[in-house]
């Protein structure tokens, strides 16, 4: 489904990734774990088309698609969903409106009817009740005014309803108390299926234990340094990052 | 005096038959004495302080000032409803180039001692309950114009504790080419009385007319009124207006303006906090493009202790367009505990645009809370890429932003019909606005 | 919260310290303003041609000006034929040739003010220049700057020594038509510092000017400008007194900065005039213009003032964002206490590409003091991505103050972001309780609280001046963490 290959990507001038293959199949979950400054949100942000990030070489191909060459909107309405670190407030813009605009423009693009507002308000209100949200929360204006919890309740809420074919889930477990946690993860393991692939950037191993990948990628310093199955996530919990790159820094070495 | 005001003067001796109130001796004085002092000043220039930002000196170029007596154009009844916001429950006055039509209103069923009527004919029966209105000192040099050639408008006054469901709504319909339209509306609110009054002005494409409007609203202790302000003369329409509060103890006052059309706009809205514990709202909303220029100068005066004031204006500017906002609070002495806060942002979305902005403070007692801030700036970057990022077209995304932007003030407004009317003209000026309801 | 009162009341009422007489010999010319006079000024100080026409040009000029009325203040009417115009210490030669040849009397003054004339007693790293009454006294540390190529030395010097520069920046920043008091100023100033730093250079010391009105009657007109050639950088310190007097002097100075591509100005005041007695009686008007040229590209210029001083402040430093990515910044403190107004503020003219400004403004009113800030954004049509950032606080300490804002904001490009944000406060129960809560001394609390008002304005001054500031403020720092 995606496929990555030798990406290098700078943000002002400052080349953060050195060179990046990952290779994601359908059904399948990643975990892409590292330190802070690894690079694992600006892999992130390049797959989701962010402006400013500019890509000096490499490939990366989508169902057959140049991702690269696609603006943010269409990566969107092909299928790709990143949810966000930092999710950005947007006053006065409801959740509901924000939402079903999004949906719409996705459905249209499937070449399915459009949703009006209770066939929508009836989809999304299943899904917050699936995520445990308050139906409140859709009159509030986006992310303005929401804890840190509510805002990543909030990606996935739109994870729930836009139904991407591939997820990415940027740090979605910070600031998260463990009750909100669970509900998260739960919400993203209700997505797992074999058309959807999930691609999980986080810091801790943490998360892992609710959202069990089938591959765990270490990033560091623009670079994937080693790859394996769950349990790397957890000898990693146990050693620390150094482990890691020390060890790479040897065999680099060697 | 100019050659121009002579001309005027000799009008104004002419005119006075054709206007409400002839033959009333202190009627004909205070219009003469008004127009006396408009001579005096003449028309501000860009070097007045109050008018650095704001030109009319196309009025100094028209031929007449004089209020016209066109009959009301028959297509206006048609027009009336496709513009009206009237809703259940309304009690609507509708006048047209100025003139009450009574064929046109539908004032409804008040409670009891509730008066809602004409001015003109409150003027012609030389009541002397509006004598102070007419006698007094102007806020501005349009206000004596307007005193000097008001031609209707409405005057409603409620007895202490009574409360108005519905909305009195005064429709103003601009229709003939280029008239000149002196609408006068006075409020007395009793003391808790409560109410909600819409002024809304509206212009056909082709009536380059100018109106100089005031509204006095007076009130009373406790007394909870709101006005709404709704400008969409036509694109070559000249607004200038005056909306004035004088609040009583514990009174609230709120005054919501949107300007959504008209060539030139201008309104210079006060409210006076008299009384302890007074409130005052004033939220405004100005979408423009073209050539239109809109002037909001607000002024908030706290006079007594205890007093809260809320202001929010907000402005989208595209094509040539300019805005201007200068909003002063003035904290005068022993106005303790006053807490105060003001606020104006802007989206300047073209290169043409223009956006001048003073917000002003003058604060004369130490135990007082005021802010303000004021912004210019363009759309969100990240927001728009976040809304990109959910698969919504770009133009679109900037749209709904600029949705946002405005709702912030829509919401403010308590009515709930209202409101959904208001967002409807909101959206109706953005693009791809009928994408944006629910 | 009494205790706390008569503290602030203590704090804020205290006795101006630099209010003494110098009693010298001086060389003064007659009260009143004509071309005559101004002819005289211009031959004692031998000018070239050039000069003379300037100044009468700006007179004339001058003649046909009416003072501003759109400020916040207000004072009779100023009698300029009263004033006079010029005055200087007497001395035998034309002017000092170095520290020993200036009058011991007036090193004494300078050292009553705190002042260090004497090099060796000099803080390191700071040269001064001292203006007394209309006439630089003594400029230290020139030999030194000079092997730098450097050049600091009053403006009369300038004049004769470097008239090329002179001619060209002159009025280059402050036209003499600009405004009614720059006009009088060209038209009669008679000294002030002058300061060159040639390309690439950076000065390795503060530059300092110390001004002091002595003379009675006398006003003071100097005028200062400053360059820095290409990727340049100084950093300059200005200080001000006078003697307490009953009647008011009015001091219009002018301050030109020009900072060509590259180049680096930071202009720090600390303006301590004599306010006045307690009853609003004397006291100096202080009608200041001081602007600075952002001329060439990734220029930046710096205003940082701390304004306790005056019966009367009037006053806009001012930067022009001419070149490319050019930054301007205005920091600023402004005190009243008993009668004193101010009306300052700043202007930040936006017309190159990515210009940035910030202006940060603290007003603190007291007594019956009336403190305006009045600043103006302009954002032009070519100022692609400029940004500026406002933020304007007021802090109230009695009943009968006033603080006022007026900001202007003007924006014509659509790239542009311009924020302004002010708030006004006081100093409250609830604070003063927190602190006495925790063993603060009342009085501690109230300057604790007032240093940090003015914190982010403190901390761009130099150290020494920083200090120095912050005891002007009336305010004692003992047991604070500032």
């Amino acid at each position: 489904m995606l496929l990555v290959k030798n990406l290098h990507a700078s943000v002002n001038g400052k080349e953060i990734l050195h060179g990046i293959d990952l290779h994601v199949r359908a059904g399948e979950v990643h975990a892409i774990m590292g330190p802070n400054g690894s690079g694992k949100s600006t892999l992130a942000q390049v797959l989701a088309g962010r402006e400013g990030y500019q890509v000096t070489q490499g490939s990366v191909t989508y169902l057959d698609h140049d991702l690269l060459a696609m603006p943010p909107e269409a990566r969107a309405r092909e299928g790709v969903f990143l949810a966000f670190q930092y999710p950005v407030e947007i006053p006065g813009v409801s959740i509901a409106l924000f939402l079903k605009t999004s949906l719409n423009a996705i459905r249209r693009e499937r070449g399915l009817p459009e949703v009006d507002a209770m066939d929508f308000l009836g989809l999304v209100r299943e899904r917050m009740k699936r995520l445990g949200m308050d139906e409140a929360f859709l009159t509030r204006a986006v992310n303005q005014g929401f804890s840190g919890g509510e805002k990543k309740r909030n990606e996935v809420l739109q994870l729930a309803v836009l139904e991407p074919l591939l997820a990415i889930l940027d740090e979605t477990d910070s600031g998260l108390d463990i009750d909100a946690l669970k509900t998260v993860a739960d919400g993203v393991n209700a997505m797992r299926g074999p058309e959807r692939a999930i691609v999980v950037v986080t810091h801790y191993q943490r998360l892992l234990d609710y959202i069990v990948p089938d591959y765990v990628h270490v990033l560091s310093q623009g670079r994937i340094v080693k790859s394996g199955g769950p349990e790397l996530a957890r000898e990693l919990e146990l050693h620390g990052y150094g482990w890691v790159e020390a060890k790479n820094g040897a065999r680099q070495v060697a | 005096m100019n050659v121009m005001e002579i001309t005027h003067s000799d009008e104004l001796e002419r005119v006075p038959t054709g206007l409400a109130g002839h033959d009333v001796p202190w009627v004909i004085r205070a219009r003469q004495q008004a127009f006396a002092r408009f001579s005096a000043q003449g028309f501000p220039t860009r070097r007045d302080e109050e008018w650095k930002y704001t030109d009319v000196s196309v009025l100094t170029r028209r031929a007449s000032l004089a209020p016209d007596d066109i009959p009301p154009d028959p297509s206006s009844e048609a027009a009336l409803h496709a513009w009206s916001l009237a809703q259940e429950g309304t009690h609507l006055m509708v006048f047209v180039n100025g003139h009450f039509s009574e064929e046109l209103s539908a004032m409804g069923e008040l409670p009891e001692g509730v008066h809602l009527g004409s001015l003109a004919q409150r003027l012609e029966d030389g009541d002397e309950l509006l004598r102070p209105y007419f006698e007094g000192e102007e806020h501005t040099v349009f206000g004596a114009l307007n005193n000097a050639f008001a031609t209707d408008g409405a005057v409603i006054s409620l007895p202490p504790n009574t409360v108005v469901d519905g909305p009195i709504y005064l429709l103003f319909i601009a229709s003939g080419h280029g008239v000149a339209i002196y609408p006068r509306n006075i409020v007395l609110a009793g003391a808790g009385a409560r109410a909600t009054i819409i002024e809304h002005y509206m212009g056909t494409l082709d009536s380059h007319n100018f109106t100089d409007a005031v509204t006095e609203l007076n009130l009373g202790a406790a007394a909870d009124i709101r006005h709404y302000k709704l400008l969409q003369e036509g694109p070559a329409a000249v607004h200038i207006a005056g909306i004035h509060a004088d609040q009583q103890a514990d009174s609230r006052f709120a005054s919501h303006s949107y300007a959504l059309g008209g060539h030139l706009g201008r309104n210079d809205i006060t409210s006076r906090l008299l009384g302890p514990h007074c409130h005052c709202t004033m939220n405004g909303l100005y979408l423009l493009d073209d050539k239109q220029h809109m002037d909001h100068h607000t002024r908030i005066d706290h006079l007594a202790p205890d007093g809260t004031s809320r202001e929010a204006y907000r402005g989208i500017l595209d094509g040539a367009s300019s805005g201007v906002f200068n909003g002063k609070v003035i904290v005068h002495p022993g106005a303790v505990r006053t807490d105060a806060d003001q606020s104006n942002h802007n989206l300047l979305l073209s290169r043409q645009a223009e956006v001048d902005t003073k917000p002003q403070l003058e604060i004369f007692a130490d135990d007082v809370k005021c802010t303000h801030g004021a912004t210019v700036g363009q759309l969100d970057d990240d927001a728009l890429f976040y809304l990109c990022s959910r698969g919504i077209d770009a133009n679109l995304a900037k749209s709904m932003l600029m949705y946002g932007f405005a709702n912030d003030i829509i919401e403010k407004i308590e009515n709930p019909t209202l409101r959904n009317r208001i967002e409807g003209l909101v959206l109706d000026r953005l693009p791809q606005g009928e994408n944006l309801s629910l | 919260m009494n205790t706390a009162t008569k503290s602030l009341d203590e704090l804020i009422g205290r006795e101006y310290r630099h209010g003494f007489y110098t009693l010298l010999e001086t060389d003064t010319v007659p009260p009143g303003l004509n071309e005559d006079i101004i002819r005289l000024i211009s031959a004692k100080k031998n000018e070239p041609d050039f000069m003379l026409e300037w100044r009468l040009k700006a007179y004339r000029h001058w003649l046909t000006m009416k003072e501003p009325e759109w400020a916040n203040v207000h004072h009779p009417a100023i009698n300029y034929q009263d004033i006079v115009y010029y005055s200087a210490p007497k001395s035998d030669k034309s002017g000092p040739r170095s520290l020993d040849d200036v009058d011991p009397e007036l090193l004494r003054t300078y050292e009553r003010l705190g002042i260090p004339l004497k090099e060796q007693a000099m803080l390191a790293g700071v040269a001064v220049d001292a203006v007394f009454d209309s006439v630089s006294v003594a400029t230290t540390f020139r030999e030194k700057l000079a092997e730098l190529g450097i050049v600091f030395c009053p403006f009369s010097e300038a004049v004769q020594n470097h008239p090329d520069l002179v001619r060209q920046y002159l009025g280059s920043v402050v036209p003499h038509t600009d405004n009614f008091y720059a006009a009088l100023n060209a038209a009669v100033f008679s000294d002030g510092s002058f300061c060159y730093i040639p390309p690439g250079v950076r000065c390795p010391m503060e530059l300092s000017t110390y001004f002091r009105i002595n003379a009675k009657n006398t006003g003071q007109f100097e005028r200062t400008l400053i360059i820095a050639d290409k990727d340049a950088y100084v950093s300059y310190l200005e200080g001000c007194t006078a003697p307490m007097r009953d009647e008011n002097q009015l001091h219009a100075a002018v301050v030109e900065l020009v900072a060509l591509e590259g180049a680096r100005i930071k202009y720090a005041t600390v303006q301590n005039w004599y306010p006045g007695d307690k009853e609003g009686k004397g006291g100096i008007y202080n009608f200041v213009t001081k602007r600075g040229d952002c001329r060439g590209a990734n220029s930046h210029i710096s205003w940082t003032q701390v304004e306790t001083g005056s019966a009367i402040t009037w006053k806009y430093p001012s930067v022009i964002l001419r070149g490319d990515n050019a930054i301007g910044e205005f920091y600023s403190v402004a005190l009243t206490n008993h009668y004193q107004q101010a009306d300052t503020g700043t202007k930040m003219i936006h017309l190159g590409r990515n210009t940035r400004s910030t202006v940060i403004s603290k007003g603190i009113s007291a007594g019956r003091g009336q403190n305006t800030y009045r600043g103006q954004i302009k954002v032009l049509t070519g100022a692609e991505g400029a940004r500026n950032y406002t933020q304007c606080d007021s802090l109230l300490l009695g009943s009968h103050c006033g603080a006022h804002t007026f900001p202007y904001i003007e924006v014509k490009n659509p790239t542009a972001k311009v924020e302004h944000e002010a708030s006004t406060s006081r100093i409250g129960e609830d604070q003063l309780f927190y602190c006495t809560q925790r063993g603060i001394a009342p009085e501690d609390a109230v300057s604790m609280i007032v240093s940090g008002f003015c914190k982010e304005v403190f901390k761009e001054l130099p150290m020494e001046f920083a200090v120095e500031a912050q005891k002007l403020l009336g305010v004692s720092l003992e047991g604070s963490t500032g």
